[in-house]
């Protein structure tokens, strides 16, 4: 069983300039926002389900980026068609990664349907994605991490990951205009 | 001057969304929206993008803005229910957002499980404070369209333009 937090870092090392990375809401956001505050990551602290619909069309209008998701198994359950949508668009840049720790955290560790048969990766392979991974042990990490920034995507990784409570990490600002024009900003500024 | 019924007014939509700069389509395949939808997907220019369910348009639509091309959602007023939540994105970010509705539930609908979907459509849509222009008849389809485009993107707003079930005309079915 993985911890959330130094996954996260872990696949985050070293970061590549052309990597943006995305959260959805709970955990992921602040996971990504423990790893360090970056004008490159976009985290969704609302819209539950939108989170993989925005990556997709970040990663569409940004070809030459790689586009990576982090998010949890109960934001994904939520729009899983999108699974379907992504596999058919086949972006080459797009990474999803799902931290899952078969539950509802934030709300008080209710079992999602991952605690039960319900399998994320089962489901992304049905839904057509070719490359598929379940990360069990920190030592496939750096494999996974060389994957996101040079495989031929889209890429959908499951990270089961051990259920802890954390110290929230907030984002540089809750205020969505404030977020998103920094982020905007920073994908669309040619140094970046 | 063209008569009414022979104005291509999905062309229309389609040439003033070229010319801002759209270049991206979303959508749930509407029969209303089929000869845009046929547009985009033979359109070199623009990526059509077709959905499961409506409110992943709103994500790829937002999302798309954020690495600085411009998008569209097509979709019917059923769908406008399932966008609630998604709408939220859009709203808090202030992130220019446009969807093209066509209209059901109103003018000559024969299916009465469209009428309440199609009927809170305008109520749905303001309630998550998005702006609603509507199109009645062709000759002002385009011109309707131009203008939303440009209220979103200059104003970086949330618009909506319902295309009326009259212009479109109602679905007729034949008895079985």
């Amino acid at each position: 069983m993985l911890r959330r937090r130094p996954s996260i870092a872990a696949l985050l090392e070293d970061r590549p300039p052309e990597l943006l990375a995305v959260s959805g809401l709970g955990s992921c956001t602040w996971d990504l926002c423990a790893a360090g505050d970056d004008a490159r990551n976009f985290c969704f602290v609302g819209a539950m389900g939108q989170a993989a619909p925005f990556a997709l069309g970040l990663a569409m209008a940004q070809p030459e980026r790689r586009v990576v998701l982090f998010t949890g198994d109960g934001e994904l359950l939520m729009s899983l068609g999108v699974l379907a949508t992504i596999a058919t668009r086949a972006p080459r840049n797009l990474a999803l990664v799902v931290l899952d720790n078969e539950s509802y955290v934030e709300t008080g560790g209710q079992p999602t349907a991952t605690a039960g048969p319900t399998d994320l990766a089962a489901i992304a392979r049905g839904a057509g994605i070719p490359d598929v991974r379940s990360v069990t042990a920190s030592s496939a990490l750096p494999e996974l991490r060389a994957a996101l920034r040079a495989a031929e995507g889209p890429l959908f990784a499951v990270l089961k990951v051990a259920v802890e409570e954390l110290p929230l990490t907030l984002p540089h600002s809750l205020d969505g205009v404030t977020a998103i024009n920094r982020f905007r900003d920073a994908v669309l500024s040619p140094a970046g | 001057m063209e008569a009414a019924d022979e104005i291509d007014w999905h062309r229309g939509i389609f040439e003033v969304l070229r010319a801002q700069g759209f270049s991206l389509a979303a959508h749930v395949p509407d029969a209303g929206h089929a000869p845009l939808i046929r547009m985009c997907e033979a359109s070199a220019e623009v990526d059509c993008v077709t959905l499961t369910t409506e409110e992943e348009g709103v994500g790829i639509v937002c999302g798309a803005w954020a690495g600085g091309r411009k998008g569209v959602l097509l979709m019917q007023s059923s769908g406008v229910g399932n966008c609630i939540n998604a709408l939220a994105l859009p709203a808090i970010c202030r992130i220019p957002f446009l969807t093209l509705v066509t209209m059901r539930g109103e003018w000559g609908e024969f299916i009465p499980w469209q009428l309440p979907m199609g009927q809170a459509t305008p109520g749905v849509l303001r309630a998550m404070g998005m702006l609603v222009l509507r199109a009645e008849r062709r000759e002002e389809a385009a011109a309707t369209v131009d203008a939303a485009a440009a209220l979103a993107h200059n104003g970086r707003q949330s618009v909506a333009v319902l295309l009326s079930q009259k212009m479109i005309g109602a679905k007729v079915f034949e008895a079985g």
